[in-house]
């Protein structure tokens, strides 16, 4: 392996991303809606419950399945709500960053340098097609995790901070957010690097790649809205299983990304 | 003792689904050399260097590039190749020195190099003021000369330069084939496609023309022409008698055809001559005749004049058995 060709491309890639709009702006809002304002706003939720029309809350406390029920008992009702949010509610919703992330530097990364017609240059180089697409993949996946760890501690932070007047104590991280952050993030960015790699062979812009690619979005959206009607209920043997899933799931389409991502077929599509 | 091959292909064939891009292609470059290979759009010169450079598989046939076969020594093989594709291919986002250092990283120029030759690249190809400016605020033609300046970083035995001068404005162009000149003398062999007529016979030794993926002709292009037939145009200043018709005159000279007045010549005449004897042989009927001649100017065959002629469907003799059927 060529570790400084390898080394050389992630670089390259990483700094061609901080002059595109396009890709910074989603990189930049994504999180800090999701680590700041989010958690702040359920720090507040205690004090909503008691506003006329909260009844909302108090019926979706109301409707969670008995082991939810079970998890949150010995909590007051401020407590409850803030728990079943912070830590089960905006669970799903937190491995959103990680496959956002990945899929828009993939994204750009990928079709986006056939777009902008740079692929050509790089193909000449004495790389394997391996080291070229490690390269571009990492590119996509150490930003995708230091985003991920990071955004953990941020969240737990702010959570801790936020809820701080209610819970009177650290109530965050749980053993199921660090499986959550440690395991099933890093195989959700994957899985996002290996369905835009696929998308990206298809076709021949960063923005189509891009919403295509979201695609992948959709079994994380079903995981908050099965966990909001109470038909899901997170917990750190769920979470556990549901990275061995996500980690299935990369493995088969970064085997077949690679297969699209070889010199022969980029050239003939050129 | 033989010159060493720097390429030598064998019935090498690229065919995408039903196109033949390269048909059944033998070609051979020696060291030291510069050869053109000609062709309209979408003759195979492209596809020809992907093929040579390992990046795209034939359909038949072999290729041994400085002793490596394409497919299968690739990575060794484009680390002594440089290409300096059709398509400037620079990431516009970038700064030119930060463009130059990536490549610089991945054709593993040794670190403690890396910024003195980036220096060097950029004063040569006089790039050095804008060197940290990004490359989306390059003109088209300091874009070519950057894509130039990359195909060198690693210094390399063999250079691909793929339509050099495409777009270029006649200042920019002629700097770009000063730098190839420059190159040649050094001795660096280099494929230079082309469809740039003046560029070919200006810069190189050889030229191979393709069309339809396949060689049509090869060799020096005063050699091709010989082959050709392609005749040589006489320019002649002179004074005849009033009421001598020149074209009279010549027209039983064997070898001799095509004869008009010399746009803008008062007393001009113009020919074209099949070799010197049938050129000699009119000048002497004209002074037999009493004209004052002034001046007989020669011009060889252009390597253009070689290419229509091939184009119109002529052969070289040697070349009989090409494939035929060219358009019109």
């Amino acid at each position: 392996m060529n570790v400084r060709a390898i080394r050389a491309i992630v670089v390259k890639d990483l700094s061609v991303l901080r002059h595109s709009k396009a890709v910074l702006i989603p990189l930049i809002v994504v999180p800090l809606v999701m680590l700041l304002i989010l958690p702040a706003l359920a720090a507040l939720a205690p004090s909503l419950m008691n506003l006329p029309g909260a009844s909302d809350l108090h019926a979706l406390l109301e409707g969670m399945p008995d082991v939810m029920q079970a998890r949150l008992a010995g909590l007051d009702d401020d407590q409850r709500i803030v728990v079943l949010m912070l830590t089960y509610l905006f669970a799903p919703m937190y491995l959103i960053l990680p496959l956002m992330v990945a899929s828009v530097i993939a994204a750009d990364t990928f079709a986006g340098e056939r777009e902008r017609r740079t692929l050509e240059a790089l193909i000449y180089t004495p790389t394997t097609d391996a080291e070229l697409l490690l390269g571009k993949l990492l590119a996509g996946f150490l930003p995708a995790l230091a985003v991920a760890w990071g955004g953990f501690v941020v969240y737990a932070v702010v959570a801790n901070l936020a809820a701080w007047p209610t819970m009177g104590r650290v109530f965050f991280p749980t053993g199921m957010w660090f499986v959550l952050a440690l395991w099933v993030a890093p195989a959700v960015a994957a899985v996002g690097l290996g369905a835009t790699v696929i998308v990206s062979s298809k076709v021949s812009t960063f923005q189509e790649a891009y919403q295509i690619g979201g695609v992948v979005v959709l079994p994380i959206v079903l995981l908050v809205v099965g966990q909001a009607a109470g038909v899901v209920v997170l917990s750190t043997v769920f979470v556990a299983a549901l990275g061995a899933v996500f980690w299935a799931i990369a493995a088969v389409l970064l085997t077949y990304g690679a297969r699209t991502f070889r010199r022969g077929e980029l050239m003939a599509r050129a | 003792m033989a010159r060493a091959h720097v390429i030598e292909t064998r019935g090498l064939t690229r065919r995408f689904g039903d196109v033949t891009a390269v048909d059944a292609l033998d070609l051979t470059v020696e060291r030291g050399e510069v050869v053109g290979l000609l062709g309209h759009n979408g003759a195979g010169k492209t596809t020809t260097v992907r093929l040579l450079n390992g990046v795209l598989a034939p359909s038949a046939g072999s290729a041994r590039v400085l002793g490596f076969d394409p497919m299968h020594d690739g990575v060794a093989l484009r680390r002594r190749c440089g290409v300096s594709t059709e398509t400037p291919s620079v990431d516009e986002r970038l700064s030119g020195r930060a463009g130059l250092r990536f490549f610089a990283e991945v054709f593993d120029v040794p670190p403690a190099r890396v910024e003195r030759r980036i220096d060097e690249l950029l004063a040569a190809f006089d790039l050095s003021a804008a060197a940290d400016q990004r490359v989306g605020t390059y003109s088209k033609g300091m874009r070519q000369r950057l894509t130039l300046a990359r195909a060198l970083l690693h210094e390399p035995e063999l250079l691909f330069l793929d339509e050099p001068s495409s777009g270029l404005d006649p200042v920019a162009a002629r700097a770009v084939d000063e730098r190839i000149a420059g190159l040649r003398d050094a001795g660096t062999t280099v494929l230079l496609c082309t469809h740039n007529l003046a560029q070919a016979q200006g810069l190189c030794d050889r030229v191979v023309v393709l069309e339809h993926g396949a060689v049509v002709a090869s060799g020096a292009p005063a050699a091709l022409a010989a082959e050709l037939g392609a005749s040589i145009e006489v320019r002649v200043a002179l004074r005849l008698e009033a009421g001598t018709d020149a074209r009279a005159l010549l027209a039983d000279v064997v070898g001799v055809e095509t004869i008009e007045a010399a746009n803008g010549e008062a007393n001009g005449l113009r020919f074209a001559a099949s070799g010197d004897d049938a050129t000699a042989a009119a000048v002497r009927v004209l002074v037999q005749a009493g004209a004052d001649v002034y001046a007989v100017e020669r011009r060889q065959p252009s390597l253009e004049d070689v290419y229509f002629a091939l184009h119109r469907g002529e052969r070289p003799a040697a070349r009989a058995d090409a494939p035929q059927g060219v358009p019109a």
